[in-house]
């Protein structure tokens, strides 16, 4: 139900955030539902096979795909119960969500173009620099609640909200923020809406994509923004979220769910309106600054604790 | 006898009984005859592993076999978990071996070298005195160095390799030797038992552990002496490279696990914290001079330091739990080490088969001509897609499990009193992790640029699939990567036992069976139900996308040129260029060498001919650190050649002078 619930949504938050930046920038913009408009027109599209490409190139969307919906399955978004919880782990959460770019890297790599080797080379290097910040930041999480089990965190911030306003988790908070942008590919990382070699990174791997295809692939990049938006809301805002399977508890979880990725989406696409593309290497910086808030955090939750 | 004494006996005798039968049978047969053997004696050997990590024990001693001090064996779980690991790599690089005979490797020497190879590296675990395991290690050495010398006609780097190799081995022999001696000599005996009752003062204690870490710390391939590693392990026939990086190495972790914790019986946390600093340093530098390589095998060698890395800070920090009483974090600990040696035994000998089968087929392991593989050897490319996936640290692959445990376990740590583990935790989480992001970025560029896209030589273009035998080992191999990922429950019982006999009675960690359940702190993972969950996913999706009004069928169309035309494979991405993102980032750890050379037209300094580029990512550790004693070495022989002019009487004179010199000095002294 979740899944439904996140595949329903990510087009829906991707078309809020053009929208609202289109208004910041004094255009009228295509309306909340354009990308399902989109989806749709995509799905009824010719499936293409671009000269040369292998299986490899094709299997690429699903596995990005599922993996997105394992994680939009197994993560606590509306309810703490979690459907899979032997799988609810972060840190197989967050390997879930880096096989998923690495299927997109290597089907980049299989085209033999220069526009796919190119955006394979510079994803891997983001992840590799984004994966250090992303595990310190969960280690600053896990050490309050004992536990990498994403349930278990949550639950335990419901019971303690205190800790919320703690030192670690602010600066948790702000590191994880700098590591989600990079990883779903916005400003100032990767510009979603650009289509010049010098500055692409995701749209350089799936520049041979059509159709169907290319459907899933911006299905599965808006819902991994959705993901990656829901999981920051719950760690550190859980209010709202069900504890028990009443049909009331659900209904008040889908409620909170929306509101929050609906307004972190806002914000998201507020402050990028008033940012420009970092130059792809100066990106290290930004993450090495984050990797350092991670560990101060994790510092923070050993020495004020 | 029970089923761990017959299986090491068997192994023993197949694996001697093939080195007879290759110096006597003709050529054409050999390689399939020792091939079996070995493959064989192998099995054998798991057979006893298992038993032996199952709580069968097996001890015998033969005082007559070597003069002065015997032969005296035992099998205990800790040495039954490392014969049945390289037991299992033996039995792929055999079968892998039957059809790899070109260069010279078909020959009579290098066929019985290589069961006796494998029967030696069975016996360094088994060995339960100080003379014993000494002359089994100083005979590995020496076996792998001849297997390493087998291709020297052919390609000169291989002589370089083996001097390398040779040079560095026997300096770690020297320090192990002195280490162990300075224990049995203070232990008043050099059998284990003697040395485990020993009572050492804490200074004897550390000088016997720091020395006998150097040199297990140099077979391990770990910073600062690994400089051997990415020289012999590319150089060497690939079924050859699979046994070292997959089986000799450990048995480096194996010493130390041995001398640290079973004998020395702990000790004190800066041991530890010394093992965990060695293992994350050579971790971080062992991948990132693998994302630089673009040569297929040394990339495999590098990535080997990185592993035996994780492990070291594995092992460390189940060390430094231990010393402070932390029993369960340490089980927990060193349980993820242990399962990262036989997770990265099985990728690890499957990436180097498939390596060896790019070679057969292609004739070079250069990134950078390769490329394209997948039409011409579907069966290596699917093998070396496991392997890669594997040493990823991606869900569903075997290292994810293993640096899962690794993370659990540091993370726990965090928690425990004391300021050390309080700073130290977190960074290795870091380490660990930063490991893990660049070691996906590694293999991408591995699979990516090697096995898909279009071929950048001729040799990728005309690749073809190896004979069946490679195949089988290749897949015998793969199989055990899928398992020990879906399944590793299966393994960690045992792993509790063997870390009972390095740090003593530690309770069993992890228990579950289709979830692995952490025990004492917080923490389930269900490789299994993520695999599953993952497949499930896969068809809901692809069902989904066949659904009515989706056209099923693809019509092939051109890739986008930019109107430029069909384009070459020179417009591909490179490995070199694959990595120049990184290897920017990285630049100051890495410190490559560019040379860019632009040639003018003659009429204007403006027009540019032809530019040239070069981009040597040299080892910098080695430049730093062995280029120095090797230049002092060098002059010093350079000093020493005055003295020797070649005139006997001189020499003679030498001989007098010095017998004088002590005379005096014993003169002097009494």
């Amino acid at each position: 139900m979740q899944a439904l619930l996140v595949v329903a949504v990510a087009p829906l938050l991707v078309g809020l955030m053009r929208q609202i930046r289109a208004r910041l920038e004094g255009r009228a913009g295509a309306g909340v539902a354009q990308p399902w408009r989109d989806l749709r027109k995509l799905l009824r599209k010719e499936r293409i096979a671009p000269r040369g490409t292998s299986e490899v190139f094709r299997a690429a969307p699903l596995v990005l795909v599922a993996t997105t919906l394992v994680v939009a399955v197994v993560a606590p978004f509306v309810t703490t119960a979690s459907a899979i919880d032997p799988v609810a782990d972060l840190f197989a959460v967050v390997a879930l969500l880096a096989l998923g770019t690495v299927a997109l890297a290597l089907a980049g790599l299989d085209t033999g173009t220069a526009f796919g080797g190119m955006g394979a080379s510079r994803e891997m290097t983001i992840i590799a620099l984004v994966e250090p910040t992303m595990l310190v930041a969960i280690v600053a999480l896990s050490v309050r609640a004992g536990s990498t089990n994403l349930a278990t965190i949550v639950s335990s911030t419901l019971h303690d909200p205190a800790r919320l306003v703690s030192p670690a988790s602010l600066l948790a908070a702000a590191a994880l923020v700098v590591v989600i942008v990079a990883e779903t590919g916005r400003l100032p990382v990767d510009n979603p809406s650009t289509h010049l070699e010098l500055s692409m990174v995701h749209e350089a791997m799936v520049l041979e994509y059509a159709g169907p295809d290319l459907a899933l692939i911006e299905l599965a990049s808006a819902m991994r923004l959705t993901v990656f938006l829901g999981l920051l809301a719950n760690l550190f805002l859980p209010w709202g979220i069900a504890t028990t399977a009443t049909p009331l508890a659900l209904l008040l979880g889908v409620l909170a769910l929306l509101v929050k990725i609906a307004l972190l989406g806002a914000v998201l696409a507020a402050g990028e309106v008033f940012l420009a593309k970092l130059r792809l290497f100066r990106v290290p910086e930004l993450l090495a600054g984050s990797f350092v808030l991670a560990l101060l955090a994790v510092a923070a939750s050993f020495f004020l604790a | 006898m029970n089923l761990a004494a017959t299986g090491l006996v068997v192994a023993a005798a197949l694996g001697g009984l093939s080195a007879v039968v290759a110096l006597v049978v003709p050529t054409r047969p050999r390689p399939v005859l020792v091939g079996l053997g070995t493959a064989a004696s192998g099995a054998a050997a798991v057979t006893a592993g298992v038993a032996a990590t199952g709580g069968q024990s097996f001890a015998v001693s033969l005082p007559e076999l070597l003069p002065l001090f015997g032969v005296s064996l035992e099998l205990d779980a800790l040495g039954g978990l490392f014969v049945a690991v390289t037991g299992g790599v033996a039995v792929v690089a055999g079968i892998f071996g039957m059809s790899y005979s070109r260069h010279g490797i078909g020959g009579r020497s290098v066929q019985s070298v290589f069961p006796l190879f494998v029967v030696v590296m069975l016996l360094v675990p088994v060995a339960a005195s100080v003379g014993t395991f000494l002359v089994c290690w100083e005979l590995m050495a020496l076996t792998s160095l001849l297997l390493v010398a087998a291709e020297h006609r052919q390609r000169p780097e291989v002589a370089s390799a083996v001097r390398w190799y040779a040079v560095m081995t026997h300096l770690g022999l020297v320090s192990v030797l002195f280490g162990l001696l300075v224990f049995a000599a203070r232990a008043g005996g050099d059998s284990f038992d003697a040395l485990r009752r020993a009572d050492l003062s804490p200074g004897v204690a550390g000088v016997v552990f720091v020395l006998t870490l150097l040199g297990f710390a140099s077979k391990a391939g770990i910073l600062p002496l690994h400089a051997w590693l990415p020289r012999a392990h590319p150089e060497a026939p690939s079924h050859v490279s699979a046994l070292m990086s997959a089986a000799m190495v450990n048995l480096g972790v194996y010493g130390i696990a041995r001398v640290g914790g079973d004998l020395l019986g702990g000790g004190p946390a800066w041991w530890w914290l010394l093992v965990l600093g060695l293992g994350a340093v050579s971790a971080v530098y062992g991948i990132l001079q693998a994302a630089m390589s673009a040569d297929l095998k040394r990339l495999l060698g590098y990535s080997t330091t990185e592993n035996m890395g994780l492990v070291l800070v594995g092992l460390g920090a189940a060390g430094l739990f231990a010393s402070s009483g932390q029993r369960v974090l340490a089980g927990l600990a060193l349980a993820a080490a242990l399962l990262h040696v036989i997770n990265h035994a099985s990728f690890k000998s499957l990436l180097f088969l498939a390596a060896g089968s790019v070679l057969h087929g292609t004739g070079t392991r250069d990134l950078d001509a390769l490329g394209g593989l997948r039409r011409g050897m579907p069966v290596t490319t699917a093998a070396f897609g496991v392997g890669a996936l594997a040493a990823s640290a991606l869900p569903p692959g075997t290292a994810f499990v293993s640096e899962w445990l690794l993370l659990q376990a540091l993370v726990h740590g965090v928690a425990v009193p004391g300021l050390a583990t309080a700073i130290v935790m977190p960074v290795a989480v870091a380490v660990v992790a930063l490991t893990a992001g660049l070691a996906v970025a590694t293999f991408v560029k591995a699979f990516g640029v090697g096995f898909l896209a279009k071929p950048r030589s001729a040799g990728a273009q005309q690749a073809t699939e190896s004979p069946a035998t490679m195949l089988v080992g290749m897949a015998f191999a793969g199989a055990a990567c899928v398992v020990l990922a879906l399944e590793p429950a299966m393994v960690l019982p045992a792993l509790a036992r063997v870390g009972g006999v390095v740090f003593g009675s530690l309770e069993s960690a992890v228990g579950g069976e289709v979830t692995l359940r952490l025990e004492g702190v917080a923490g389930v993972l269900s490789p299994l139900l993520l695999a599953l969950a993952l497949l499930a996913a896969v068809v809901v999706t692809v069902a989904a996308v066949r659904a009515p009004g989706v056209r099923a069928a693809r019509r092939e169309a051109r890739l986008w040129d930019c109107g430029g035309g069909p384009m070459s494979a020179r417009m591909e991405y490179t490995a070199t260029s694959f990595a120049e993102p990184l290897q920017r980032v990285f630049d100051d750890v890495v410190q490559p060498e560019l040379d860019v050379d632009v040639d003018h037209h003659e009429e204007s300094a403006y027009l540019v001919r032809a530019v040239e580029y070069r981009r040597r990512v040299a080892d910098r550790v080695e430049r730093r650190l062995y280029e120095p004693v090797l230049a002092v070495a060098w002059r010093w022989g350079e000093a020493g050649r005055g003295l020797a002019n070649g005139s006997v009487h001189r020499y003679l004179g030498y001989g007098f002078y010095t017998l004088c010199g002590l005379l005096i000095v014993l003169v002097v002294l009494r």
